[in-house]
Formats: C-alpha cells, structure tokens, sequence
C-alpha cells in the first residue's frame, strides 16, 4: 500500500480516515470510495442509504441537491481518466453508454472495480437498474427490497393512471427544445415515450422513432391536447406565451387551451427510485387537464 | 494577397533574421521540453513526477497510481499532443505558403470536412459494420475512418483540381468549399437519424480532446506524422518560390508542380492523423505560423521547423488548461485552442491591417 504513505494532498488526507483503519484488508473489503456515473445511479444509491460511501459524481447527478457537494467528474461520455482517478475510487457504478471506452478501459487497467449498469425506460429496467446496483454495492438484500417495493409503485401509479384515462387518453406531445422556432420532439423509443405511456397518456409524436425536430405542420397534425416539457431550474428557454405564439402549436388542442406540463428532467426521464411519483404526478396533471 | 515579405526577397533574408531565427528554434526548443516536463507533472491527480523519479532512483516500487497516471494517462497524452500540435501547425504553414494566403488553414484541401465525415460515419453507422470488422478495429473504428475520410476527399479534390498534370489552387479553394458543403450536408443526413447519445459523441469529437490518448492511437499516429513533419521541412525553397508566384517560382528552377504534390500529401497525413486521433482542434495551424512570422520574417526555411516546435508546446499548454481548470472533469481542447486562439487571431488580423494596409 504504497499510495497510502503519501497523506500531504487533500484526497489522502480525505482518504484517510478510510484507509487509516482498513489498509491492510483494503482489497477484500468492500468498496468504500464509490463514484456514481449516471442521475438515476445516484438516486438508486442514496435510496439504499450507501451515499456516505460516495466520493464523486458526474455532471448529471444533481439529485439529491447534497449530492452537489461531491466533486464533479464531468460529462458521463467524456470522463477523463485522470480526474476520475484524482478521486482515488475503488468502484465506478456507471449507466450504460458512460465513456469514452478508452478512459473506461485505463480506469479498469489501474485497478478501479467498474461495473456498467443497463437502461431500459421500463418499469422491469427500473427494476433490475436497482437490482444491479445493490449486487454492485453489496447490499443486495436492501436492493432487493426497495426494487420489489418500486416495481410496486410503479404498478400501482400506472394502473391508477390507466385507470383514471379509461374515458379517454390525452394525446402528449414531448417537446425537448423549442429554440428559434425549430422544435425538437420526443418520438417512440425515448424516455418521454415511455413515462407518457405509462402515465397513461398517448405519444402525439409516437409515428417517428428517437427525439427529432418536428416541422410546424406535422405538429398541427399530431393534434396534441397537452405540451410536455422539462422545467430546467433557473433557465427557461422558452416562455409558455412565446411557445404557444409559435405558429406550430397555435392550432393544436394545447395551444388553444394554452395547456403545457413541466417538469424536472431527472425527475420525469430518470428512470430511478422516484419513477412511481414522476408517473403519479403525470397522470395527474393530465386528470386535471382533461378535465378542465 | 501574397504573404508578407522583405523587399530583398525572400531567399536572402537579412543576416540578422536568420540569427534571430536560429536563437527561436533554440528557444522553442527549450519551451518544449519546459512544457513537456510541466505537462507530466500535472494533472488532476496527485500523482507526482518527481515522488515516481526518486522511488524509481531509491530502486523502490513505484506506487501503481503513479505508474498508471504517469506512464498510460500522461505520457501517451505528452506524445499525442506534440505530434498533434506540431502536424497542425507544420500544415498550417505548407497551406498559407501554397495558397499564397495567410487565412489559408488545412480544412482548404478538404481534410477536415472529409475526416469529419468519416468520424460522424462511424459514430452512427459504425454499429452496422460486421462484427468481424468491429472486433479487428476496436476503439479505433472513429479515428479509422476519420483519417480514411480526410484522404479520400483529399484525393478527389486533388483528381477534381488537376488538368494535364497541373494543379490549379484556386480551382482546388473553391472545389473545397464545396466538398465541404456536401460533406456537411451527408453529416446532416446522418447526425438526423442519430439517436440522443451519439449526438452527443459527435459534439464532443467536434471540440476535439486529447483524452482518449492511448500509446496504440500515439503509436498508430506517429509514423504518419512524423513522416509528413520531416518531408515538409524539404519544401523551405519551393514554398518561398511560391510565394512570388508559381511563375516565378518556375523560372527560379523550383519544380512547381512535384513540390504542390509532395505539400498535399504532407498536410494530408499530417493533418489527417492528427484530426483522426484528436478531433476538431483549431486555431494552431492559423495562430502559429503568424506569431512565428511577426517574430522572424516569412522565410519557410526556419518557419517549418519553428511551427512544429510552437505547434506542439502550444497544444501542450492548452491542453494543461483543459485538464485543469475544471478538474476532476475536463474541457475539450478545442475549446481552449479557439478561445485562446480567436482573440490572437483577430489581434495579428487587425495589426497587419494597420501596417500593411490588407
């Protein structure tokens, strides 16, 4: 344990309170330096409780807001290797897709447990997210119990929200970005697709596949009852009257009615602990909307 | 627009010039081995240079943070970015020289809109390839074809730009713009049906980055480099001729024609590895060259060899800051280049102005 001998920077002053008592048994112990790659990676750790073990994030994780505190490690598909591993970890927990493959590749080569979790915008992926984070962890009995207790709620906010639309769905449209009149919407096989649904809307923009910029008429003709938008804290692109000025959305449903949901990002496309809520919240809004 | 030159020509720069320019490449030098140093020695870790030097000396082990930061994150780094910096900024020079025109950069000959191509190619379509060729390139696949698609369009814009076995550079400018234009809309076809997460490696190959340096994209990249960086040193005399015209340059005896084809070539590997391995990184290839001609005249015979030396402590240094300033996560490089770079260039642009009435 060479590394130990050098205590002069912060991190191994910061570090040593955990190695100080566990230096010699340091590789079969479990992993006490974590960093979480990912928002709903981070939640999913701090609903198990295991956040004291956390020492970095990335730049998405900014829920909860104590998470803040923990040093950045920037994009999750452009780490730097070396400002991962000035966080001296012993385990990365990363959402698939996290990058790019040859700083992954340097991180597993010095020695640093990597462990890739996958996504999937369904209530089963939520799930095994859980599941697979608490094996990662090594809590998987707490693991356990709060993805049984979350598939739960989830199958409870989306049978409500089913049946709270049985006389009628509301046709949703995504809306990702809404700048300089070019419009960019959530399609089939997003995540917006996916919390829509189970909320128990309909996708208005399910025809196209990916988020996609929408011309203004294919928007009129999607005929969407409800605009659906995330709320990015402190800064908001685009005021609800200039959206609805937008020759796209004056002659849809929810232009007329001037109807438009937001909601946090995280919150609403994370696919984590607080999907049940975000699909409860949903659902309602869309309750109240249609019935107004 | 011709470049700026002496009035007793460009062959006989004063005496005092080419001292001058001897003490600048012996500067350069040490510049580059300061940054070298510095920029192996920090870093968002704390690993240490020095700790790693004194344990090797004292024949004790080296910790394996130090060894893994030092020799498979910073040193590999070290050699892309002086191979990168100084192909930049050696094809900068061979560009303004052949097009007689200071604004000149290697995107001219098609390079980086084709390698830009070839990157965005491989981004989104790459998944598609046989599985076969997947697992043969590995991480490679984007610098691959980058580097494939710098040459390609290098070559067709040589084919489109060359009649009976003469190149025309002002057909070659303007066959560039568009090839550029068609390869930025094929890129628009592709980055459309992109999904979320390809979108966002297309942006940040675009700010280019030495992170993903590893000793195989260094290794892979040095001989074509290096290679391009020396044959471009040979073009000193050919390109000075040029300067007065390629007439000019033909009754001087320079032969014209081989030494426009030995340049494309040059910045064509240069730049093409360079761009394969780093991404976008701009600005070196325009910045260098000016300062380097402010400094010590326009005379090719130092400045090829000065601009590789500054090319590759500048890329040094930029790329210190975009380790630095937001660690432990980091800023593209390119980013740093054209923030640095933009408000020189725009200083050099406004100086000639005043005293040389462009």
């Amino acid at each position: 344990m060479n590394t130990v001998t050098r205590v002069t920077s912060t991190f191994a002053v910061l570090a040593a309170g955990v190695f100080g008592t566990q230096a010699m048994s340091a590789d079969e112990a479990e992993p006490n330096r974590i960093i979480a790659i990912g928002s709903s990676v981070t939640e999913i750790v701090y609903a198990l409780g295991q956040q004291d073990r956390l020492v970095g994030r990335d730049q998405t994780s900014t829920y909860p807001t104590e998470v803040l505190e923990l040093p950045d490690v920037g994009y999750m598909r452009a780490l730097s290797p070396e400002g991962v591993l000035s966080v001296r970890p012993d385990l990365i927990v990363a959402l698939e897709g996290a990058g790019p493959p040859e700083a992954v590749e340097v991180l597993k080569e010095a020695g640093v447990e990597y462990v890739s979790i996958s996504e999937n915008y369904t209530r089963d992926g939520v799930v095994e997210k859980i599941r697979a984070v608490g094996t990662a962890l090594g809590v998987e009995e707490a693991a356990e119990e709060l993805a049984v207790q979350t598939g739960a709620r989830i199958d409870g906010a989306h049978s409500n929200a089913a049946d709270a639309a049985l006389n009628g769905s509301a046709r949703v449209l995504f809306v990702l970005s809404a700048q300089d009149n070019r419009i960019l919407v959530g399609g089939a096989d997003t995540q917006a697709d996916s919390i829509i649904r189970l909320a128990g809307g309909v996708n208005a923009a399910g025809s196209v596949s990916g988020f996609k910029p929408m011309t203004p008429e294919a928007i009129a003709s999607t005929a969407p009852d409800v605009i659906l938008m995330m709320d990015r804290r402190g800064n908001h692109i685009t005021g609800n009257e200039e959206l609805f000025a937008l020759p796209a959305f004056q002659l849809t449903p929810a232009g007329r009615n001037k109807r438009l949901i937001r909601m946090q990002g995280a919150y609403l496309l994370g696919f984590g602990p607080r999907t049940a809520d975000a699909i409860a919240d949903l659902s309602a809004e869309l309750q109240r909307i249609s019935g107004s | 627009m011709t470049l700026a030159m002496d009035h007793d020509g460009l062959n006989v720069a004063p005496r005092d010039r080419r001292v001058t320019a001897r003490r600048v490449t012996l500067a350069l030098f040490v510049l580059l081995i300061v940054t070298s140093v510095v920029s192996v020695s920090v870093g968002a870790s704390n690993a240490s240079l020095s700790a790693a030097l004194a344990d090797l000396i004292a024949g004790r082990d080296i910790s394996d943070l130090d060894r893994i930061v030092l020799w498979d994150i910073r040193l590999p780094r070290l050699a892309m970015g002086v191979l990168v910096g100084a192909a930049l900024a050696v094809s900068g020079v061979v560009m303004q020289g052949l097009f007689r025109n200071p604004l000149a950069d290697p995107g001219i000959v098609g390079v980086s809109a084709g390698a830009g191509l070839g990157a965005i190619s491989a981004i989104i379509l790459g998944s598609y390839l046989p599985a076969s060729i997947l697992a043969w390139t590995g991480n490679g696949l984007i610098a691959i074809a980058a580097f494939l698609g710098g040459w390609a369009s290098v070559l067709l814009l040589y084919r489109v730009s060359t009649r009976r076995g003469q190149t025309s550079v002002a057909t070659m400018l303007l066959a560039g713009i568009a090839l550029g234009a068609l390869s930025g809309a094929v890129s628009g076809v592709l980055v459309y049906i992109a999904d979320d997460q390809q979108l966002r490696d297309l942006t940040f190959w675009g700010m280019g980055s030495l992170a993903g340096a590893t000793w195989t994209k260094a290794a892979s990249a040095a001989p074509i480099i290096l290679i391009s960086v020396l044959v471009a040193q040979f073009l000193a005399r050919a390109l000075n001729g040029m300067a007065m015209g390629e007439a000019v340059a033909h009754h001087m005896g320079i032969p014209v024609q081989r030494s426009k084809n030995i340049a494309i070539l040059a910045v064509a590997g240069a730049t093409g590895a360079a761009v394969a391995v780093s991404g976008g990184i701009g600005f070196i290839g325009i910045v260098v060259p000016h300062l380097l001609r402010l400094a010590t005249g326009p005379d090719h015979h130092r400045l090829l060899l000065n601009s590789a030396l500054l090319g590759a402590s500048l890329l040094l240094g930029a790329d210190m800051i975009s380790r630095l300033i937001v660690a432990p996560a980091e800023l593209p490089i390119g980013i740093v280049t054209a923030i640095l770079g933009a408000p020189v260039f725009l200083w050099i642009l406004l100086r000639r102005h005043g005293t040389m009435g462009m």
